[in-house]
């Protein structure tokens, strides 16, 4: 079993000023935001409904965020517990991603003041895909906090608390695998409806399949890129040796994914639009390029070897599954001619504002509570 | 206990695939039209631009009219135009102009002009109603209007994103906003009205009635030969009142019976539908697609169950073994 610490050190930093200050802009935005309406602060419009905090903080934001989902499948499904070490800060980015994407939403919505609607029997309507994903949201939400209460109980609680706690943690794990395989599978199938709307590069019956298993590679990606930030920012030891033996698991899914995706478009004779040399080709070509490039480090055994090449493989991971979902949501939807959309300034600085709470969460839990594992010196 | 492990991912397998829904690309069965569905017949031919319609639509819905600036009410006095660009959260119907060259002859595609109004199309498989998570968008079992009630709406918008005519609209610059579109004016129905744009619709370019009867009515147009002269009902199919008019070139189809699975607003047209601002559009909903891809995914909810119950086996071993470790 691995033992994890907190790592101390100030808190008060210079970075960690300046995310308070732009967490403080976003403040007061929001602000003008419930006060006179969302078109005094964003570019959104009746042909462009949905825009960068949509597309960013609730799809991209929960996608990185599936790095507790992708972690908890491999070491608690797959039975994997040589990854343990990796699983507590994953599981809390995860916890902290769909928390803030929660709160956008809610800042999201026009009528915020009756969003709990969405739970009562009353108004349930299951042909709505928006329906599911909403409530597997919420409630997996629920769940990764719950997750995480044996952090909390080994800082605070006695441990005859704890054992009880991870007796019963094993449901909470199996509901965190489940409801994010439901949900985020959804988020892709929430695009079909659009129809027309979206191009063919993106619009097929297998939005559901591409998008989660990019949500794992996307997951996988962060955990990679998250391990090795810890690692330099806090002056720890690199954890290659782990990540190098999960990134065969890895490339297993990320194959799968090519086989889906593009195997769609060549069925469909849709793929001839990438060289279009539209916008929407281009966005093709690049979010393509993404999938490829940790396709090639993750098969080669010396590179994935390599910290540096294995680092750039989850950089662009993450990437290559948050440029498919805004070309899904943003570049490939049209709804016709004459409209146009691009985030407004206080749009961007509200986003911004959302990353720097997260990352100022995430600084305070490593550096007050047992999340890391305690370093081994061998 | 390797053969248990061994079934135990086949199950878990089938589950993951069944649950994110792989096993169709088929749509559901289309839906049909509600027993005594009212429509509307637009008939761009008899249509002659007075917009009546558009006013006497925000009057019955008691809507304000789209000032743009302060400048056009200062003095009390204001442009006597009063309808938005184009279909908006305070414009319910709005009637648009093509024109091409010279646009010297009515309904004529080259060197031509013709109007066309649109609304709501009140689909007979609306993608909104489908898509709405809290069932705030409806569809009445009975007249099939598709209706709002703005109890029951959050404001996600994905109403906005699934309707291929882009009609239903969201009130942005509102602190407290609603989801603003035509519903037929069903208040008008209930006290035995139909309408407002049919009502006073001067040449019965906006006839209301029941759909089945307007289709009947559409097809007996088409069929008419061009020049002759044909007795338009006006307001409503039921009104008795007829206006006589020569009949022009109807392009042999008619907008709305196919698109989309079908709608309630039909459209008549001389002039291309697509030089009118009519998108092509599938015969099947949107919706019937993702539906079934949805219930087939769902279906009695076990794929998800059975998945949860390998989770809960393959979880409960390892946090064991961790703790015996």
């Amino acid at each position: 079993m691995s033992n994890y610490k907190p790592i101390g050190g100030k808190l008060l930093t210079k970075p960690f000023i300046v995310m308070m200050a732009l967490a403080g802009i976003a403040g007061i935005l929001l602000l003008q935001r419930f006060l006179f309406g969302l078109g005094a602060v964003t570019n959104l419009s009746d042909g462009y409904p949905w825009g960068l905090w949509i597309v960013y903080d609730v799809l991209t934001g929960t996608t990185i965020a599936c790095g507790g989902y992708a972690m908890a499948l491999l070491v608690y499904v797959l039975n994997k517990g040589k990854y343990h070490p990796l699983v507590r800060a994953a599981l809390m980015t995860s916890m902290f991603g769909y928390t803030l994407a929660g709160i956008s939403i809610f800042i999201d919505v026009g009528r915020y003041w009756q969003i709990y609607n969405i739970l009562l029997p009353k108004y349930v309507n299951l042909n709505s895909i928006m329906f599911e994903v909403a409530f597997c949201v919420t409630t997996y939400i629920l769940v990764l906090w719950m997750e995480f209460t044996p952090v909390f109980l080994e800082k605070w609680a006695t441990p005859k608390a704890k054992a009880k706690m991870e007796k019963i943690i094993f449901i909470f794990i199996a509901f965190g695998v489940l409801l994010p395989t439901m949900h985020q599978s959804s988020l892709g199938t929430l695009m079909v409806i659009a129809g027309d709307k979206l191009a063919a590069l993106w619009q097929t019956g297998w939005l559901p399949i591409t998008f989660l298993l990019s949500a794992l590679v996307i997951g996988f990606g962060m955990v990679i890129f998250e391990s090795y930030y810890s690692s330099v920012a806090f002056k720890r030891p690199l954890e290659t040796h782990l990540l190098s033996k999960m990134s065969k698991f890895i490339g297993g899914v990320l194959v799968l994914y090519i086989i889906f995706r593009y195997g769609d478009l060549i069925w469909r004779g849709a793929l001839k639009d990438a060289f279009a040399g539209d916008v929407n080709g281009w966005m093709f070509i690049i979010e393509t390029i993404l999938f490829i490039i940790p396709l090639i480090i993750l098969f080669k055994e010396k590179l994935r070897n390599n910290a540096q090449y294995l680092f750039w493989a989850g950089v662009s991971m993450v990437l290559a599954g948050a440029i498919l979902r805004f070309n899904t949501y943003l570049v490939g939807f049209s709804p016709g001619p004459g409209w146009h959309y691009f985030p407004s300034v206080s749009e961007i600085l509200i986003t911004l504002g959302i990353i720097s709470a997260e990352i100022m969460a995430y600084l305070v839990f490593v550096k007050k509570l047992p999340v890391l594992p305690v370093i081994e010196h061998n | 206990m390797n053969i248990d492990r061994k079934q135990f991912f086949k199950v878990l397998a089938a589950g993951t695939v069944a649950t994110s829904g792989v096993s169709t690309l088929f749509a559901r069965e289309r839906k049909l039209l509600p027993k005594n569905a009212v429509g509307i017949l637009y008939d761009a031919t008899l249509c002659i631009g007075c917009k009546s319609c558009e006013v006497e639509c925000k009057k019955v819905n008691g809507m304000s009219g789209v000032f743009d600036t302060k400048l056009e009410q200062s003095h009390n006095v204001s442009g006597i135009w009063d309808g938005g660009n184009d279909l908006d959260s305070k414009t319910l119907n709005k009637i648009k102009m093509y024109r091409n060259g010279t646009s010297s002859t009515k309904d004529k595609e080259t060197n031509g002009y013709a109007f066309i109004k649109r609304a709501c199309m009140h689909c007979i498989d609306p993608n909104c109603v489908s898509a709405c998570p809290v069932t705030a968008l409806t569809k009445d079992p009975i007249t099939g209007i598709v209706q709002y009630d703005k109890g029951a709406c959050i404001g996600c918008r994905y109403c906005q994103v699934a309707c291929p005519f882009n009609i239903p609209k969201f009130e942005f610059d509102k602190a407290l906003p609603e989801i603003v579109k035509c519903e037929m004016c069903k208040h008008q129905l209930d006290k035995g009205g139909i309408p407002g744009c049919c009502d006073v619709c001067p040449t019965g370019a906006s006839l209301f009635g029941p759909v089945e009867k307007l289709m009947k009515e559409a097809r007996r147009r088409i069929k008419a030969q061009p020049g002759t002269k044909y007795r338009y009902p006006v307001s409503s199919l039921e009104s008795g009142e007829t206006q006589t008019h020569t009949v022009q070139k109807y392009i042999s189809y008619i907008y709305g019976e196919k698109e989309t699975g079908g709608t309630q607003y039909l459209i008549l047209s001389a002039v291309p539908y697509e030089k009118l601002g009519l998108l092509k559009l599938p015969e099947k909903s949107a919706a019937s697609t993702s539906e079934k891809i949805q219930h087939t995914a769902y279906k009695g909810m076990i794929a998800p169950v059975v998945l949860l119950g390998g989770l809960l086996y393959a979880a409960h071993r390892s946090t064991k073994q961790d703790s015996t470790e």
